[in-house]
C-alpha cells in the first residue's frame, strides 16, 4: 500500500514512503520528525496540527499526503524563511515576528497550542496585516487553548502587526497593490 | 493508593561522577527531534532508587564555567515554576539567571520533593533549594576564604565571581568547585539571605522555555521517539462507564486487521491495544478492529445525576463547626438558603496524553508527563512485576495538564503494551481516550444557608456539600489484571473547603458538613484545577450577595463589613479596584431588555493564598446566551517570587474559569460517557473570551503559596453573582448554557 509519495515543505523536497490516505500530521511529525505540527484531535477541531499549504492554513491531521503533493508546505520551523521570501528580506529572521511577539507578550503558558496559534497568527497577517481585534479574533476563533491564553496571544498578534508595520510596511501583495493605485490615480 | 505512596524513602544516591556523567548523556543524547541515543539506553537498567535529599549534592551541582544545575523535584506544568525555582537558587547563591539550569525530572537524577500538585511547587519546594544553595554558597565562601587568604565576613559574591575587600583578588565559584562533589550532609542550618536584599526575588525575568515553545525547538512528550520503537493505540469503548463496573471483551476479530499487515492485536484480560511499527498503521488498525464490549447500564445519566448523589448513602462528617446556628438562623433579620448543583468536568488537555515505554524481562524505562514520577514509578512497578528500582520514570512535559488527566493510564498502558508486545512502545492517546477515560472533577450538590442581622452582619451559615471522593485505580491496571476499584482516603482537597465557604468572613456559628457519595458507580474522578471550588464558591457566593440583596448594600460593601483578615481584605480591594467597582445592591437594576448586562464580586481560593475576583457580563434573555465581557481577578500568594508569572496564571485562571462557567459539562447516558471531543465537549473560544485584568498583590514578608489556581473559586462566585445582578435571578446550576439559562429565567 505504502509508495514513494513527494512532498515540498519549508522549501525542500522530500520523498517519503507512505500510503496515500496517511495524514500529512503523520508523515511530517513522523517521517520528517519536525516538532511544529502536533497531534491535538485528529478531527481537525482544534489547530494543534496547523501548517501552511501555499500561504493558506489547513488541519495535516485529516489531510491525506496524497493531497498535497506539488503544492508548497510552510511548518512552524519554516515561517520565518518563508516571512523572509514573501517581503523579499535579504536574510531570513531568527523568528517570524508573530513568534518574537509571543516571546515579547510572554504570551505561552504550557504552551501546545501554540504551534497552530503561531501559523494562523502569520496567515492572518500575511493577508490582513492591521487587524482589528474581532478580525483577530475570528481569525484565530478555530485554534483552542486549554490555557485561557487567548488575551496575551492577541496582544501579541497586534504587537506582532505593529513590527511588521515598522520592518516591512505591510504584506508584499497590498504593498504593490497600494503602488498600483497610486499610479491609477495621478 | 499510587498516589498515598508518594512519600516513599530514596534509597541510595548514585555515585556523584556517574551521576554527573548520566546527566551529560541525557543531556547530549536527546536531539532537538527528541530520539534517545543508544549510549543512554546501553548504560543498563536503572542503578539509583533516588538520589539522597540528605546530601547538598543531590540539590545542585557547580560547574567549571561557573554555571550551576539545579536539581528540582517539581514538574514544569506551564506556570513557569521551573524558572521561579531556578530564581530562588540564583538569589542565594549569588549568580544571575543565565548561571543556571536544571534537569528533567528522573528518578534516576532529581529528589523526590513529593508531587506537582496543590500549586505547591513554590510553597514546599522552594525552602529545600533555597535552603541548599545557601548552604552551598556558605561551603563555597569557605573554600574562597583559604584560597584568597581572607575571612568569609569580608567576602561578597557577584554573578559567582567572590571578591574580598581585603585585596583585590577574585576567584570565581567554578574555580573553587568545578564539577567536584561538595561531599556535604545538607543540614538546612546557613543563614538565608534577608528579603530586603534580594535582587532576582520579587522580579520578573523572562520564562525560559518559552522561546524553544515558539520555535518548535522544545521537546514536548508527544516529540520524544525511542530506537526501534513501535507505535500503539489502545483500543476501548468509546467513553467510560461507572467506575468499577468495568468494560468486558465480548468479541474480538483480530482478523478484522488483516488488511494491515504491520498491525499486531496485543491483550491482557479486557485490556486490548494495538501496535504497529508506522503510526498511522496503529491508528488505522485502533480505529478498524473489530470488537464488541459488554458495559453495564449503572450510572444514573446526565439528567439523573444530582438526585442520585443526593438519594445516595453517604459518608458524614463535619468539617468545621463553631457556635450554635440553630437559634442563630432562628433569630437573624435576614436569612438566605439555595441548592446548587456543578457539573462533572473534564481536564481534558489540549495534547491527549501520550507515553513511551520500554520494558525488558527485568527493567523498564517509561517516559511520560507525570505529576510525581516517585509515585508512578512504584505503581508501574507492581504493575510489571518489578522492583521499583529497576523501574525508571522520566518526566517529559506534555500540554497542560491541570490535574490528573490520564497521564498515569497512558504511562501505565505503553508500559503493558511493551511488556506484551516485547519491544519499545510509544504510546499516544486518541482525542476519544482522553475524553472518554478522563478522571473528571467530580460533580457536586451544594446546599446552603446564611442569614444576617440587622446591621448586615452575617451571624449563621451552614454548608452541606454532596460529591465523590477521587479514583485511585487506573484504567489500564483495571482492565489488564481486573484489580478492584478504589478511592482514595479523604483530604482536605476532597471536601468541603473552608476557603470558599464561609472562612473570609467573620462568622460566630458556622457548620460545614462533607457528605461523601460513594464513587463506584459514577464516573471516576480526580483533582482538577481547583477542585470542587468553583461549584462551593458558585453556591456560597451568590448566597452571600442574597444577603446584600436583603440587606440592602453593595456587595463589595457587604462583604467589607464581614471581614476582618487583612489578605482577604487586599485582594477584595484589589479585585473591586481593577474594576472600578461603583457601589449599589445587587440586582438593584433589573430591566426587561433583551440584553441586560450584571457586574458581581466574589471570594474563594483553593487550600492556600486568597482569591477575590470580578465579573462583567451580558445576558440575552431572549437566547439565554451568556457572554462575560471582563475578568478582574486578584491573588496574595505571600512573597510573589516572578510577579509576571503569577499574573500569567490570573489571567489563564479566569478564562478558564469562564470556560468551565459557561460551557463545560461531561455528559453521559446510563451506559457511557458521551463527550468524547471538542464539539461535545465545547470550551471557551477566541470570539468568546473575555478581557481581563490580573492583579499580583505583592506580600514580602509572607511566605509564598501557591498561584495556579487560588482564583478559580471567586471568578465562580462572581460570575454566579453577575448573572444574579443582571437578571435578578440566582441561577442554581453551571455550566450556564443557554437552555439552563432560560429555565432559570422563566421560573423567575
Amino acid at each position: 500500500m505504502a509508495g514513494k509519495i513527494k512532498i515540498r515543505v519549508n522549501e525542500r523536497t522530500h520523498e517519503v514512503d507512505a500510503a496515500p490516505d496517511t495524514p500529512l500530521l503523520y508523515v511530517l511529525a513522523g517521517d520528517l520528525q519536525l516538532q511544529g505540527p502536533r497531534f491535538g484531535c485528529g478531527l481537525a477541531q482544534c489547530g494543534s496540527c496547523s501548517v501552511l499549504l501555499d500561504g493558506a492554513e489547513i488541519r495535516s491531521c485529516v489531510t491525506p499526503v496524497s493531497a498535497v503533493e506539488g503544492k508548497s508546505i510552510t511548518t512552524l520551523e519554516g515561517l520565518p524563511a518563508w516571512y523572509a521570501k514573501r517581503h523579499k528580506l535579504r536574510k531570513a529572521p531568527a523568528l517570524h515576528p508573530v513568534q518574537q511577539a509571543m516571546i515579547d507578550e510572554q504570551a505561552v503558558q504550557c504552551g501546545y497550542c501554540f504551534n497552530g496559534m503561531i501559523v494562523q497568527a502569520a496567515e492572518l497577517l500575511s493577508k490582513t496585516p492591521q487587524p482589528t481585534d474581532a478580525e483577530i479574533r475570528t481569525a484565530m476563533n478555530g485554534h483552542l487553548c486549554r490555557c485561557g491564553s487567548y488575551p496575551r496571544v492577541i496582544q501579541a498578534i497586534q504587537r506582532a502587526s505593529r513590527a511588521m508595520a515598522a520592518e516591512i510596511g505591510g504584506p508584499a501583495e497590498e504593498v504593490a497593490e497600494e503602488i498600483d493605485a497610486t499610479e491609477v490615480a495621478r | 493508593m499510587s498516589k498515598l505512596a508518594s512519600s516513599a524513602k530514596p534509597g541510595t544516591r548514585l555515585p556523584r561522577r556517574d551521576f554527573l556523567k548520566a546527566g551529560g548523556a541525557l543531556v547530549i543524547g536527546f536531539s532537538s527531534a527528541g530520539l534517545i541515543s543508544n549510549a543512554l539506553l546501553a548504560q543498563g537498567p536503572p542503578i539509583a532508587r533516588g538520589p539522597d535529599p540528605k546530601q547538598i549534592d543531590t540539590w545542585l551541582a557547580i560547574h567549571s564555567d561557573n554555571t550551576a544545575t539545579v536539581y528540582i523535584g517539581y514538574v514544569e506544568l506551564g506556570q513557569g515554576s521551573t524558572t521561579s525555582l531556578l530564581q530562588v537558587s540564583a538569589e542565594e547563591l549569588d549568580l544571575d539567571m543565565s548561571q543556571v539550569r536544571t534537569v528533567r525530572l528522573d528518578t534516576d537524577l532529581t529528589p523526590n520533593q513529593g508531587g506537582t500538585y496543590s500549586s505547591s511547587s513554590i510553597a514546599r519546594g522552594s525552602p529545600a533549594i533555597r535552603t541548599a544553595a545557601a548552604e552551598a554558597r556558605q561551603a563555597l565562601l569557605e573554600m574562597a576564604s583559604k584560597k584568597l587568604d581572607a575571612p568569609v565576613e569580608s567576602m561578597t559574591v557577584s554573578k559567582g565571581v567572590v571578591s574580598t575587600r581585603f585585596s583585590g583578588k577574585t576567584v570565581t565559584y567554578g574555580e573553587l568547585i568545578g564539577d567536584k562533589r561538595f561531599n556535604l550532609a545538607f543540614t538546612g542550618k546557613a543563614p538565608l539571605k534577608p528579603v530586603a536584599d534580594y535582587k532576582l526575588v520579587g522580579t520578573s525575568p523572562a520564562r525560559n522555555d518559552i522561546p524553544g515553545k515558539v520555535s518548535g525547538t522544545y521537546v514536548y512528550l508527544q516529540h520524544v521517539r525511542l530506537p526501534g520503537m513501535w507505535h500503539g493505540r489502545v483500543v476501548r469503548p468509546r467513553g467510560q462507564g461507572a467506575y468499577g463496573a468495568g468494560a468486558k471483551v465480548a468479541t474480538l476479530d483480530e482478523n478484522s486487521l488483516s488488511h494491515i499487515p504491520g498491525a499486531r492485536v496485543v491483550r491482557k484480560g479486557d485490556f486490548v491495544g494495538v501496535v504497529a511499527e508506522r503510526e498511522w498503521d496503529a491508528v488505522r488498525a485502533a480505529r478498524d478492529l473489530k470488537i464488541t464490549w459488554d458495559m453495564p447500564a449503572t450510572l444514573p445519566g446526565s439528567d439523573g445525576l444530582y438526585a442520585a448523589m443526593r438519594a445516595d448513602k453517604t459518608a458524614d462528617h463535619v468539617v468545621l463547626e463553631r457556635g450554635d446556628i440553630s437559634p442563630a438562623f432562628a433569630s437573624a433579620a435576614h436569612v438566605a438558603s439555595g441548592e446548587y448543583h456543578g457539573a462533572y468536568q473534564a481536564h481534558a488537555p489540549f495534547g491527549p496524553n501520550g507515553a513511551l515505554a520500554d520494558v525488558t524481562p527485568d527493567s523498564a524505562l517509561v517516559i511520560c508527563s507525570t505529576q510525581d514520577v516517585y509515585a508512578t514509578r512504584n505503581t508501574l512497578a507492581g504493575i510489571l512485576g518489578l522492583p521499583p528500582q529497576k523501574v525508571r520514570v522520566q518526566y517529559y512535559e506534555g500540554s497542560g495538564t491541570y490535574g490528573h488527566s490520564c497521564y498515569d493510564d497512558v504511562a501505565q498502558a505503553a508500559a503493558i503494551l511493551s511488556q506484551l508486545a516485547g519491544k519499545p512502545v510509544r504510546l499516544q492517546f486518541m482525542r476519544w481516550d482522553e475524553h472518554g477515560w478522563d478522571l473528571y472533577g467530580p460533580a457536586h450538590v451544594g446546599e446552603v444557608r446564611a442569614a444576617a442581622d440587622a446591621n448586615g452582619k452575617i451571624v449563621a451559615y451552614q454548608y452541606d456539600g454532596w460529591h465523590q471522593n477521587w479514583s485511585a485505580v487506573e484504567t489500564s491496571q483495571q482492565l489488564a489484571l481486573g484489580t478492584p476499584a478504589s478511592e482514595w482516603r479523604l483530604g482536605a482537597a476532597q471536601q468541603v473547603n473552608p476557603g470558599c465557604c464561609g472562612a473570609m468572613y467573620e462568622i460566630p456559628n458556622l457548620r460545614l458538613v462533607n457528605h461523601q457519595v460513594p464513587g463506584l458507580g459514577y464516573l471516576k474522578g480526580a483533582w482538577l484545577r481547583s477542585p470542587l471550588d468553583l461549584a462551593f464558591a458558585f453556591a456560597s457566593e451568590q448566597t452571600i450577595d442574597e444577603l446584600a440583596r436583603q440587606a440592602g448594600t453593595d456587595a463589595y460593601e457587604f462583604r467589607r463589613r464581614n471581614i476582618k483578615d487583612d489578605r482577604w481584605l487586599g485582594v477584595l480591594d484589589a479585585a473591586a479596584k481593577a474594576a472600578n467597582w461603583r457601589p449599589a445592591p445587587p440586582a438593584a437594576n433589573v430591566s426587561k431588555e433583551k440584553i441586560v448586562r450584571g457586574r458581581g464580586i466574589g471570594l474563594g481560593t483553593h487550600l492556600t493564598s486568597y482569591g477575590g475576583a470580578v465579573a462583567e457580563i451580558e445576558v440575552d434573555r431572549e437566547t439565554g446566551k451568556v457572554a462575560v465581557k471582563h475578568m478582574y481577578g486578584a491573588i496574595d500568594a505571600g512573597l510573589a517570587v516572578n510577579p509576571a508569572f503569577i499574573e500569567n496564571q490570573i489571567s489563564g485562571q479566569l478564562v478558564q474559569a469562564t470556560s468551565r462557567m459557561l460551557l463545560e459539562e461531561v455528559t453521559f447516558s446510563k451506559t457511557n460517557v458521551t463527550s468524547l471531543d471538542w464539539n461535545s465537549y465545547p470550551i471557551l473560544r477566541f470570539e468568546e473570551c473575555p478581557e481581563v485584568t490580573a492583579v499580583c498583590v505583592q506580600r514580602l514578608d509572607q511566605r509564598s503559596t501557591g498561584a495556579g489556581e487560588e482564583v478559580m473559586a471567586a471568578a465562580a462566585g462572581a460570575i454566579g453573582n453577575a448573572f444574579f445582578d443582571a437578571t435578578g435571578v440566582h441561577i442554581s446550576e453551571f455550566p450556564l448554557t443557554p437552555a439552563r439559562v432560560l429555565a432559570a429565567l422563566s421560573r423567575g
